[in-house]
């Protein structure tokens, strides 16, 4: 089937089975920052913003796609706003192997996005989906806390 | 703060936050085909016949036929092979592979492949390996190693004993999680094979080809790709996948791609070896410990990988911190029809810190003891002998390391306050991590070699570490930079390629800093001497420290070139209803001597105590008739954002005498004292024995009701 979605802003329209998983779709079309680390849904690692929400892509089904916003890392990275992501995590040393990191750089877009001034408790909570096996987590959230503090004003 | 202490930016930052950063699986080349393995559905049986569909053009098997010279990987015993050939002996055995162009296809393939096995009576763990006459796995012996060590006059002082406390434990599988499944990518150009993927180990692999092509060295090649995580999952077993991958290129002639599923990856890729861990301390009139008989079982699988390793380090390492006269040491790796086990940050340490850190515990317990200060009693100090009698030469600051730990934590008021407080608890942990190879490894098996070269003003460093998150594109710049005095700016470092890269050794055992880092530093220093010469190459080859020495056929002398330390304490609460642990905090203090960069310190400690933390309480992971029962993200449950307690660090100075700048290894460190301290606060709060990790809510629940 032909399913038609806009891909970071730009239009696309690709033919494939219905039942097609979001996250193959999108590496087809070169967007490799979505990583598979579990195909179930447990990890983040195929984290995107669909129509601005955090999804794992793995459990979309790409005829649902149809007519929604996809948003990847490939085109967030020329946001402002992930200028401030990008500083907050090199302030607080939140990269290590790096498989994980842009799925949650897409967590903390939706958790700023939803709000811009999140708590400790509520960052926690935001990044629940996605699993980190290297930092223990604690620097990923003082990433998102500096980022909140380094981005005022644009979320 | 030393001036190398101060953090930078990573060298790796930039891709990996802007998500350009091209893994394995993102590679995508023209005329590009994919690899799956097919592998054994059952634990141990003979390969009767093996039926092929009829292929569709473009499509390929893989498998012992396509060898040129030798079926093994190479390891330490060289039984494995790279593909079975008439029997299989556990479950995820590889086969053969299918490759060709389109995922679908081959997933169809699979499904017509028919097999037909002639079961053999499987042997499924420690106990029934103890208790098999035959057909055995391993030569006709029930286990891979069997190791005994003494120390002192064992015998001769049990003799005087009044008492013996006992202790049994069991510690469970771990799987490393790395979020990135094991992926290999090979190409093959009619001379050279080359294979790109996710390792620790390059020459692992580089070695591996070697045996089972026969080629000379200059027609193979592997590269590192960036690296999803390892955590010691990818130190010995991607050769399996590398060599299948080149096969599969040099078989078909096209780029092949072979990525494992997560599914696939945790039900046969290597784990963290069970164990059953007995320790009994003999004790005299004055309650003072005068023996220690310790034994240690653990289980290998179904091959031998670097279980005998392992298994020294966990032999080793069980006397703890603790200097005792009079030794007993026996270790053995069975053999069974599980899945192979391995190396896992650790490496046999958090076993024997496990137990023998409860034990002592346990004894605080029975001789109504401050444990702390039951410990301090014994710690090693600088000139004791080792539990292998090597000297230990530098200071040793335990007693700095338990005072911090202790005035951080509060833990003298908790433990008293916790008495008479139910379902609260707070426990402690005293440990080491020897750095580097055991023995004489690094002189005799590993002889690491390091090229720094200069180029007018530029200067690039080429060793075969690997790049898997611990920062080694960051911290081995620094150590050149800082000893040649000049801009960071101008010292190149890239993911290590076998063509330009000598064997600097595998990227393991805390030993990356502490022995690359220090040969690259002596090539620097020789650098900065002929600095005014225009381009040339400075190589220099690890030499063994003359004032060592180790014998590994009686296990005497020094076990390792240094040593990190380390104390943690964690504090829990006892859910009254539902038995789960609230972990209120973790403490941790280590010597890791010179930190060299201090946010990626502080990177692996939150890390590696988090994973250890899984280890304790999280992680459950069983075989049931040679089959992993937790084999997802969904049944196997590591730590997310919302288990974290916590967690509050100090670093103690007490700079290294062997690594570049004082710094000792630190990888493995934080993940080793974590299962213990928070046993034993379980334990306070329970009134009763933890005696196996991880411990569940379940675990309690029984012993709360018995």
């Amino acid at each position: 089937m032909k399913v038609n979605f806009v891909l970071n802003q730009n239009n696309v329209s690709v033919d494939v089975e219905h039942s097609n998983r979001l996250l193959d779709v999108l590496r087809d079309l070169h967007q490799t920052s979505v990583k598979e680390g579990c195909g179930e849904g447990e990890c983040g690692t195929c984290s995107v913003l669909l129509n601005g929400k955090l999804v794992n892509s793995c459990l979309i089904a790409i005829a649902t796609v149809e007519g929604c916003h996809v948003t990847t890392l490939e085109g967030y990275r020329n946001t402002k706003r992930f200028e401030a992501i990008k500083k907050g995590f090199e302030v607080s040393g939140g990269v290590q192997c790096g498989f994980c990191t842009p799925g949650f750089v897409l967590a903390a877009e939706a958790i700023l996005s939803e709000n811009p001034d999140p708590t400790t408790a509520e960052i926690r909570k935001g990044i629940e989906g996605n699993l980190c096996r290297c930092t223990g987590y604690q620097m990923i959230i003082d990433g998102i806390l500096a980022a909140k503090n380094i981005g005022k004003g644009l979320w | 703060m030393n001036k190398i202490s101060e953090s930078i930016k990573r060298f790796d930052f930039e891709d990996k936050i802007s998500g350009k950063a091209i893994y394995t699986p993102d590679v995508h080349i023209e005329g590009m085909i994919y690899a799956k393995t097919l592998r054994s559905k059952v634990p141990r049986a003979k390969i009767v016949y093996i039926q092929i569909p009829t292929l569709p053009e473009g499509y390929f098997i893989v498998d012992h036929h396509d060898i040129p010279e030798k079926n093994v990987i190479p390891v330490v015993f060289d039984d494995q092979p790279i593909f079975a050939t008439d029997e299989v002996n556990y479950i995820g055995e590889p086969i053969l592979l299918v490759v060709g162009p389109e995922k679908i296809v081959i997933l169809e393939i699979m499904d017509k492949i028919i097999i037909e096995y002639q079961a053999i009576q499987p042997i499924l763990s420690i106990e029934d390996a103890e208790s098999c006459s035959a057909p055995f796995i391993f030569k006709n012996q029930p286990h891979f190693v069997k190791y005994e060590y003494q120390k002192g006059s064992f015998y001769e002082s049990v003799k005087c004993a009044k008492r013996v406390i006992s202790d049994e434990f069991r510690t469970g599988y771990q799987e490393q999680a790395y979020l990135e499944t094991q992926s290999m990518f090979a190409t093959y150009d009619g001379h050279t094979v080359c294979v790109q993927g996710s390792m620790q180990c390059p020459y692992y692999i580089v070695e591996s080809l070697k045996v089972a092509l026969g080629w000379d060295e200059s027609r193979i090649r592997v590269i590192q790709m960036p690296t999803g995580g390892a955590f010691g999952g990818k130190e010995e077993y991607p050769s399996l996948p590398g060599v299948h991958a080149a096969l599969a290129s040099i078989k078909t002639k096209r780029p092949v791609q072979l990525v494992f599923e997560r599914q696939e990856d945790i039900q046969c890729s290597t784990k963290r070896h069970p164990t059953i861990i007995r320790i009994e301390s003999y004790i005299d009139e004055n309650d003072d410990i005068i023996a220690r008989d310790i034994e240690v079982k653990s289980d290998g699988g179904a091959y031998a990988g670097l279980s005998s390793v392992v298994l020294q380090r966990t032999i080793f390492s069980i006397a703890g911190c603790y200097n005792i006269g009079n030794l007993r040491v026996r270790g053995t790796v069975f053999a069974t029809n599980n899945v192979v086990t391995g190396a896992f940050r650790g490496f046999g340490g958090p076993q024997a810190f496990y137990a023998i850190e409860m034990h002592m515990e346990n004894m605080a317990n029975q001789l109504e003891a401050d444990p702390i200060e039951l410990r301090r009693k014994y710690f090693v100090k600088q000139g004791d002998t080792s539990s292998t009698q090597g000297i230990f030469y530098d200071p040793i600051v335990l007693d700095l390391i338990a005072d911090e730990v202790i005035a951080m934590s509060d833990f003298n008021e908790k433990r008293l306050r916790f008495k008479s407080e139910k379902l609260k608890g707070i426990g402690c942990s005293i440990f080491y991590h020897g750095c580097g190879f055991t023995g004489a490894g690094e002189a005799e098996l590993i002889k690491p070699s390091v090229r720094l070269k200069k180029d007018k003003s530029e200067v690039e460093i080429f060793i075969s570490s690997t790049e898997i998150g611990q920062g080694v594109l960051t911290t081995m710049r620094k150590i050149v930079a800082s000893t040649l005095d000049i801009s960071i700016d101008h010292v190149h470092h890239n993911y290590p390629d076998s063509r330009n890269c000598p064997d600097s050794g595998p990227t393991v055992a805390s030993r990356t800093v502490l022995i690359v880092g220090r040969l690259l530093q002596d090539c620097a220093i020789e650098m900065k001497k002929r600095w005014n010469e225009e381009s040339f190459d400075i190589i220099q080859n690890y030499v063994y420290p003359s004032h060592l020495s180790w014998d590994n056929q009686i296990f005497k002398g020094n076990a390792y070139p240094d040593y990190s330390w380390g104390a943690n304490v964690v504090e829990v609460e006892i859910d009254e209803n539902t038995y789960e642990i609230d972990v209120k905090g973790i403490w941790a203090v280590y010597d890791i001597g010179t930190p060299i960069d201090s946010k990626i310190v502080k990177g692996q400690i939150e890390g590696g105590i988090v994973q250890g933390l899984g280890y304790a309480m999280m992680e459950v992971l069983e075989s049931k008739a040679g089959k992993l029962s937790q084999d997802t993200f969904t049944t196997y449950i590591i730590p997310s954002s919302l288990d974290i307690p916590p967690i509050f660090s100090k670093l103690v100075e007490n700079p290294s005498t062997v690594g570049p700048f004082g710094a000792r290894g630190l990888g493995e460190l934080p993940l080793v004292g974590v299962a213990p301290a928070l046993a034993s606060a379980v334990q306070q709060a329970i009134g009763t024995k933890i005696t196996k990790i991880p411990i569940t809510p379940e675990d309690i629940l029984k012993e709360v009701q018995s």
